[in-house]
């Protein structure tokens, strides 16, 4: 650990911001509040403002991002974040809005919302949608509890089971227990698509729903999809679309077209608003007809040229936020269709979709891509050669990708394909960095031939090595606070 | 405009090593009969000048803190921001991040984010505290799924005096798990004791009170707990983290679980988010809370780091029997709280709590001046309390007036609880000044005198 901790870096007495003095009389506080209610001590730091401004650059110093290079994360879209929209999100008239003012005051604000919506339920080619879900886990809770609600409605109350690829994100499992149903899981078939015939055996009238990210999480577009979306809805279930991976579809083709139900889009990856270290995100809702009425309250509604808020959806399954979702987040996104329009976003389907085929056409000599057609935006490779002939780990590539300068690619996932490299470059990446990356990789194939070692001890140019978390979870060290009590006292 | 860099020749010598004519080559995967044929019927493409201007006018069509002296409150609160912690969060290299599933290329977020725990744990009194949720009604859901997991009851346990938001949040989450949900009303301004005792029984997960309450008002905090621990019952406390630096701790009376927004912690309105959820618990929860969380640990060489650790209970790893399906949650603006914890320090965090205590107060007695204004509560109060208007001037009619004189009233508390009809919820924070205090005074005092 290069730098202190803000407790380590505190100094008795010393003061950060200077506030005015309380302007109004004083009373005592223990006649206020009550002195039983007052608490004895506070065990807060004390910095000087400067001290608080070197240590959390320091910090910020020691993180990589997009800002700092390439960021080749499957499944998270690390594409660029637009400047512009930081500045966006910072006017006035957006940040400093109090959710509980008057309708009329606040009209700008609903009416991109209203907006935003209704571009997203174009790009979805769905009927309606709502950007209250915080993220896409959010998302999808939001959309299973809408199926749950939508199957109660019509009587069916006995479809307990989801049906969920073996190939999905972990999210879409933990969300429909969340939701209290089954999960099933469905094979994919050598082909690296979901197994259609495997799926058909699986559905009757127990089933609510089949989840399935499209593309999916190998990278392939799931060709059967309307077929796949027909023998669902014979059955009487809903088909839900983890929209983690449009970015591969801006303007090229259309979930609701596929004969999806309901989806999520993750605003922080396809629309670029920053993910800030694992959050905040928005994990928009879209939906057809049938599930509109489900939408969560409120909804943001145009009559005459007024927007209003409507609380008054006696389907709907109520509120999921404590108020209308992330604002600044769909303020960034707003702004960035604003910015591209509909040229732009097929652009970006293009070029995310163009780089990563030439990333996997530079690797597939130097590593086995297990399913043998293009991808889409994202090209999963499989370290299992490596792994057989030199002892070298997804792991270990991963982590002497650090020593060349780069964020490593998402890893052993998905489950289903052994020794997993997820490599997405996204769409604003330049040639010359591709191709950089690629030399990297081939590097480190040479290596892991000629000297695995250096893989397996890597990385070599970082702070500290790789971390132990078994030892990190005998001497569990989450609260600086108690642990350096612990310490003191034994 | 889409932000992507290559030239005509860059793409064809793409195209050239992959092995296809032309990009729509690489499409072929999908059906013809599902491809758009045609551009999405979104608006035209504007260049950065244009959409900022755009913008800028869609935001002046919203009256905001620029135009208005905030006296509104109920759940988000325009507390006083410095100008480091916006700096701080701007640094690229914390906004642009993802998740730090890297902890060697990460340890500055992540660092960042255990000193955020750290500081939650110092406010609260708890043993440990989440890397975030997404805001403080989503963490009270998810405390209570918590307390049913870790009780095996299926009933939750609610003051009605909670923010009706946040029960609404909560009733959405168990409806659909299929959980039950019991309120205790409250007539006064406090949760009754003997209520919770009589409504407690074997199949309560836990009960959840707010304190300060939706009123504004303190609660018996920890005679609740003991009732509730009583009963076998997990406690839960909703609670406002500028308070804490001057309210005793609920982790001093041993709640399971303390739960909140963050917002108040140097982060903007931004009309309700995105925000911050706290969720701290004792230890003994360690293997069920849900989301991230940052410990130490030590490489091959003895260094030490920090790392995502308990990881076992996450979604990715454990799917369907992971304890929550969080996934991204509020890094930045964890970090961002980290800023504010730090820069305002021990002595600044107890002077903003103080200010908002003497402020709320002297415009309580203000207001409570004006002939026909009453304060129907007596109890202990933070930054929020609640006046009775006369009858001939409903809160919402208050308001309209209010805003003519540049001033966002309080809540009407009519919209959310019958016996609170005509009745207001101001919030007073140590950004007014006694001036703005007196001008709030002065309008309604006219308001009283011109609408009677």
């Amino acid at each position: 650990m290069k730098e202190k901790t803000v407790f380590e870096l505190s100094v008795a007495g010393r003061k950060g911001v200077t506030l005015s003095d309380c302007d109004v009389p004083s009373k005592p506080l223990e006649d206020l509040l009550g002195e039983e209610n007052l608490r004895d001590s506070l065990p807060m730091p004390e910095l000087s403002e400067m001290d608080t401004v070197r240590h959390f650059t320091a910090l910020s110093r020691n993180n990589y991002s997009i800002d700092n290079g390439f960021y080749p994360l499957g499944s998270c879209t690390m594409k660029y974040n637009p400047k512009m929209n930081e500045a966006i999100a910072k006017m006035p008239g957006f940040a400093g809005l109090h959710p509980l003012q008057f309708e009329e005051t606040i009209q700008g604000a609903l009416e991109l919302i209203e907006h935003l919506e209704r571009i997203l339920t174009e790009i979805a080619g769905m009927y309606a949608c709502s950007v209250q879900p915080a993220a896409g886990a959010h998302g999808e809770l939001l959309g299973l509890m809408m199926i749950h609600a939508y199957h109660k409605s019509r009587g069916d109350d006995q479809r307990e089971w989801v049906l969920i690829p073996d190939s999905a994100h972990g999210t879409n499992p933990a969300s429909a227990a969340r939701c209290g149903f089954k999960v099933k899981s469905v094979p994919t078939n050598s082909e690296g698509l979901t197994d259609v015939q495997a799926l058909k055996r699986m559905l009757n009238d127990t089933v609510a729903a089949f989840m399935l990210t499209n593309p999916n999480t190998t990278g392939l577009f799931e060709k059967d999809i309307c077929t796949i979306c027909d023998v669902v809805h014979q059955s009487g279930g809903l088909v839900y679309c983890d929209g983690a991976n449009m970015n591969a579809l801006l303007g090229i083709a259309r979930p609701g077209d596929m004969g999806f139900d309901v989806m999520h889009f993750n605003l922080h990856k396809t629309f670029s608003t920053p993910h800030g270290g694992g959050g905040p995100g928005c994990g928009a809702v879209a939906v057809t007809k049938k599930l509109e009425p489900f939408l969560p309250t409120p909804r943001i509604e145009r009559a005459r040229d007024q927007y209003r808020l409507n609380y008054d959806r006696p389907q709907s399954i109520g509120r999921i936020h404590s108020f209308y979702g992330a604002f600044l987040v769909a303020v960034r996104a707003y702004a960035y269709i604003r910015n591209l329009g509909a040229d732009g976003l097929r652009q970006v389907a293009e070029m995310a979709v163009l780089n990563a085929n030439y990333i996997r056409s530079k690797m597939k000599d130097a590593y086995e891509i297990p399913h043998d057609r293009f991808c889409m935006h994202e090209v999963v490779l499989s370290a299992s050669h490596q792994k057989k002939t030199c002892g070298v780990r997804a792991l270990d590539i991963s982590k002497r990708l650090m020593d060349y300068g780069y964020h490593p690619p998402t890893n052993y996932f998905p489950l289903i394909i052994p020794e997993a490299l997820m490599i997405e470059p996204t769409e604003t990446e330049n040639k010359e960095t591709l191709d950089a990356f690629c030399d990297a990789m081939l590097s480190i194939a040479k290596e892991a031939d000629e000297n695995p070692d250096i893989l397996i001890s890597a990385p070599h140019n970082t702070d500290i090595g790789r971390l132990n978390e078994t030892v990190a979870l005998k001497q569990l060290n989450v609260n600086w606070l108690t642990h350096h009590k612990e310490k003191k006292d034994a | 405009m889409s932000f992507a860099p290559h030239t005509e020749q860059d793409i064809r010598s793409m195209l050239a090593t992959i092995g296809v004519e032309q990009v729509e080559d690489l499409f072929k995967d999908i059906p013809e009969d599902i491809r758009l044929t045609h551009p999405l019927n979104v608006p035209e493409a504007l260049d950065e000048l244009s959409v900022r201007r755009h913008m800028l006018e869609l935001s002046k069509k919203n009256l905001s803190l620029d135009n208005l002296v905030c006296f509104l409150g109920a759940g988000i609160y325009d507390h006083f921001s410095p100008s480091v912690v916006d700096a701080m969060v701007s640094r690229g290299e914390f906004l642009t991040a993802y998740t730090p599933y890297q902890p060697e290329l990460s340890q500055g977020m992540l660092q960042a984010l255990y000193e955020y725990q750290s500081l939650i744990c110092g406010l609260t009194g708890m043993d440990m505290s989440n890397a975030s949720m997404y805001d403080g009604s989503t963490a009270m859901a998810e405390a209570a799924l918590t307390a049913i997991a870790a009780t095996g009851r299926h009933t939750v346990l609610v003051s009605s005096l909670v923010h009706p938001n946040y029960r609404h949040v909560m009733r959405t989450y168990l409806n659909s798990a299929g959980y039950n949900l019991l309120e205790v009303s409250s007539s006064s301004g406090v949760t009754d004791l003997d209520e919770i005792e009589n409504q407690l029984n074997q199949d309560c997960a836990c009960f959840i009170v707010q304190s300060p309450n939706f009123l504004g008002q303190l609660e018996y905090t920890q005679q609740a707990t003991e009732l509730a621990h009583k009963k076998g019952a997990l406690m839960i406390v909703v609670v406002d983290p500028i308070s804490l630096a001057l309210l005793k701790p609920p982790g001093e009376y041993a709640v399971d679980f303390v739960v909140g927004e963050g917002q108040s912690l140097g982060i903007s309105m931004s009309l309700g988010g995105p925000l911050l959820g706290i969720f701290a618990c004792k230890m003994e929860h360690q293997r069920r809370f849900p989301g991230r969380i940052v410990g130490v640990a030590q490489d091959n060489n003895g260094r030490l780091g920090y790392t995502m650790t308990l990881r076992t209970r996450e979604q990715d790893i454990r799917r369907e029997k992971a304890t929550s399906n969080i996934c991204t949650n509020e890094s930045l603006l964890a970090v961002a709280a980290a800023v504010y914890m730090t820069a305002m320090g021990k002595h600044g965090l107890r002077q903003v709590a103080e200010s908002c205590v003497q402020k709320s107060h002297y415009a309580a007695e203000r207001l409570s001046e004006l002939p026909g204004v009453k304060l129907p509560l007596k109890g202990r109060y933070f930054k929020e309390f609640v006046i009775r208007l006369p009858e001939y001037i409903p809160p919402q009619r208050l308001n309209e007036i209010l805003i003519h004189d540049g001033i966002l009233g309080g809540y009407d508390l009519g919209r959310s609880y019958l016996e609170w009809k005509g009745c207001m919820l101001l919030c007073v924070t140590e950004k007014r000044s006694k001036t703005d205090i007196d001008n709030l005074v002065a309008s309604v005092k006219m308001a009283l005198e011109n609408e009677r």
